[in-house]
C-alpha cells in the first residue's frame, strides 16, 4: 500500500516539475550550472571506466574465443555490441545512478531539512519546479553526449587492449567493429540513455525533496534513492529491449 | 494587519492548534512564545501558508488568505519576509547572491539598481563588506543578519521570525532583537516572532501571546508580563532565578 502511495506522490511531483519556469533566465542559469554539476563533472569517471571496461571486454571475448573456427574479428564485432547495446547506456547509468543519484538527493534533502525549500515557498517559488526541472532538462541534454562518448571510448578500450597484448590485431578488431553495423542500435542505446536519464533526476529528487528528519534520513534517503534508481533502470532496460529489439 | 480566526491544525489525527484566535497589528513587534511543542513553529507556519489550517482562518489586511486567486497569492508572497530559525540561506550562494535572490525572481531591476538595493539592506543589518562570503563562512549572528537582509529586502508589509535568537550568545542576541524592532518600527511592518528568549519577551514584546498545549492561555504585553497572575504564564516565563528576582524587583517598585 505505502507503494502504490510513493508512486502516486512521484507522478504527482512530476506534475509539479513540468511547469513553466517563473523566470526564463534564473531557469536557464539554473540549466547551465546542472549540466556543469551533473554532466561535465562526471565526464571523468564515465570516460575512465568506459576505457578500461572496454579493455577488459575485449580481452575477456578474445581469452573465451580460442576456436581457430571463429574469426578474430567477432572480437570487435562482440565488443562493440556489448558496448554499445549494454555498457555504455546501462551499466554507465547505473554508475551515474549512484554518483549522481546521490547528489541529489542529498543537496535537495539538506535544502528540505534546513528549510531552504520553505524559504524558496515562503517567496512564492514553486520550488519543485525550481530545483528539479533544471535537473532533468540537464540530464537529458547532456547525458546521451556522455553515454556517446562512454561508446567511444569503450571501443578504443578495446582496440588498445588487443594491439597491446597481442591477442588480436588492431585490423581484425576493426573489420568487427564494420562488420554488421545497424544505425538503429545506437538510436536504441540514446532511447535508453533518455528514459535512464529521466529515471537518474527524477526518483532522487523525489527521495530528496520529501525526507523529513536531519541528517541521518538524509544520509538514508540518498541509499534509497540510490537503490530504486537502480532498480528502475533494470526494469526499463528490460521493458525497453523487449519493446524496441524484439 | 493580521487576523487569525479560530485556526485549527493537526498532524496524523493529533491537534496542534485548537482554535487560536488573535490579531498582529502594523509596526508592532509580535510575540509568540510557549514551551516546546506548544505549537508555535506550526502556528508560524500556517500564518505564511506553509500549513493549511483545517479549520480557521487568517486574513492579511481583511483578506483571507486561503481565498486569494493566483495571482493575489503571488503578491501576497512578495509582501512576506520570513526570517527561519537556521537562517536557511542558500548555501552554495554568496551573501549578495542570497539577499539579491527575491529581486532577480520578483523584479525588473538592473544588476546596478539590485545590488544597490541589496547594499543598502546589508548596511541596515550591520553587515558591510561580506557580499563575497558564503553562508558556511559566517558566523550564527551573521547568518541571522544575512536572514533578516533578505526577508527585507522586497519591502515586505509582513516580517516573520521563527526564533531568531537561537544559536546565539545573549550580546548577539540582543542585537538581533533591536534590529528586528528598528526595522519593525521604521517600516511599519506587522512582525511575527516565535522566541523562547525571554530577554526578548522584556526588551522587545509590545505584545505577547503565550500559547500552551496548542491554545492562546494569555496575552498581554511585556509590562503585563511582569504582573500578570497567570500561572502557567509566570512558571514559564520566570523559569530561572535572576527572571524571578527582576520581577519581584518590578513588583515591588511599582507598588
Amino acid at each position: 500500500m505505502i507503494y502504490i502511495e510513493q508512486i502516486g506522490k512521484y507522478f504527482m511531483m512530476l506534475g509539479r516539475v513540468f511547469t513553466k519556469p517563473q523566470k526564463p533566465k534564473i531557469f536557464y542559469e539554473a540549466l547551465m550550472k546542472e549540466i556543469e554539476d551533473l554532466g561535465i563533472k562526471s565526464l571523468g569517471i564515465i570516460m575512465f571506466i568506459s576505457f578500461f571496461i572496454g579493455g577488459v571486454i575485449a580481452l575477456q571475448t578474445a581469452l573465451n574465443l580460442d576456436s581457430p573456427f571463429i574469426p578474430d574479428s567477432l572480437i570487435g564485432f562482440a565488443a562493440k555490441r556489448s558496448i554499445i547495446l549494454e555498457f555504455a547506456p546501462t551499466f554507465c547509468s547505473i554508475i551515474l545512478a549512484g554518483k549522481v543519484g546521490s547528489y541529489i538527493t542529498s543537496s535537495i534533502g539538506t535544502m528540505r531539512v534546513t528549510e531552504q525549500i520553505d524559504a524558496l515557498e515562503v517567496m512564492g517559488i514553486n520550488s519543485i519546479n525550481f530545483l528539479v526541472l533544471p535537473k532533468v532538462i540537464a540530464a537529458l541534454f547532456f547525458y546521451p553526449f556522455l553515454i556517446a562518448v562512454a561508446m567511444a571510448l569503450g571501443i578504443f578500450g578495446g582496440w588498445l587492449a588487443g594491439v597491446l597484448s597481442g591477442l588480436f590485431t588492431g585490423t581484425d578488431y576493426i573489420i568487427g567493429i564494420q562488420t554488421d553495423f545497424k544505425p538503429f542500435l545506437i538510436v536504441y542505446a540514446l532511447i535508453k540513455t533518455l528514459v535512464f536519464s529521466f529515471l537518474i533526476t527524477t526518483v532522487p529528487s523525489y527521495h530528496g525533496y520529501f525526507v523529513k528528519g536531519g541528517s541521518i534520513a538524509v544520509g538514508k534517503a540518498s541509499t534509497q534513492a540510490v537503490v530504486w534508481t537502480t532498480i528502475l533502470i533494470v526494469i526499463a532496460n528490460y521493458i525497453l529491449t523487449q519493446l524496441l529489439l524484439t | 494587519m493580521i487576523e487569525v480566526k479560530d485556526l485549527h491544525k493537526g498532524f496524523n489525527g493529533t491537534e496542534v492548534l485548537k482554535g487560536i484566535t488573535a490579531t498582529f497589528l502594523p509596526g508592532k513587534t509580535n510575540l509568540i512564545i510557549g514551551q516546546s511543542g506548544s505549537g508555535k513553529t506550526v502556528f508560524l507556519k500556517s500564518l505564511i501558508g506553509l500549513h493549511k489550517p483545517e479549520k480557521g482562518t487568517v486574513s492579511f489586511d481583511g483578506k483571507i488568505n486561503t481565498h486569494f486567486t493566483d495571482a493575489e497569492k503571488q503578491q501576497w508572497r512578495q509582501e512576506i519576509g520570513m526570517v527561519f530559525q537556521g537562517s536557511a540561506l542558500f548555501d552554495s550562494q554568496t551573501v549578495e547572491e542570497n539577499v539579491m535572490f527575491p529581486l532577480k525572481m520578483f523584479t525588473k531591476k538592473t544588476k546596478e539598481e539590485m545590488l544597490e538595493r541589496v547594499n543598502f539592506v546589508l548596511n541596515r543589518v550591520n553587515l558591510e563588506n561580506s557580499n563575497d562570503k558564503l553562508p558556511a563562512e559566517l558566523s550564527g549572528g551573521m547568518q541571522k543578519r544575512v536572514a533578516i537582509a533578505r526577508a527585507i529586502v522586497m519591502n515586505p508589509k509582513y516580517l516573520f521570525c521563527d526564533e531568531p535568537n537561537s544559536g546565539l550568545d545573549p550580546q548577539t542576541a540582543i542585537v538581533i532583537d533591536k534590529l528586528i524592532q528598528e526595522i519593525t518600527d521604521e517600516y511599519q511592518i506587522t512582525t511575527v516572532i516565535n522566541t523562547h528568549d525571554m530577554n526578548s519577551v522584556i526588551e522587545i514584546g509590545e505584545k505577547i501571546i503565550f500559547l500552551s498545549k496548542g491554545k492562546k492561555e494569555w496575552e498581554g504585553s511585556s509590562e503585563d508580563i511582569f504582573s500578570t497572575d497567570n500561572e502557567a504564564v509566570v512558571d514559564f516565563v520566570y523559569s530561572s532565578n535572576l527572571l524571578k528576582k527582576v520581577r519581584e524587583v518590578y513588583l515591588k517598585e511599582t507598588k
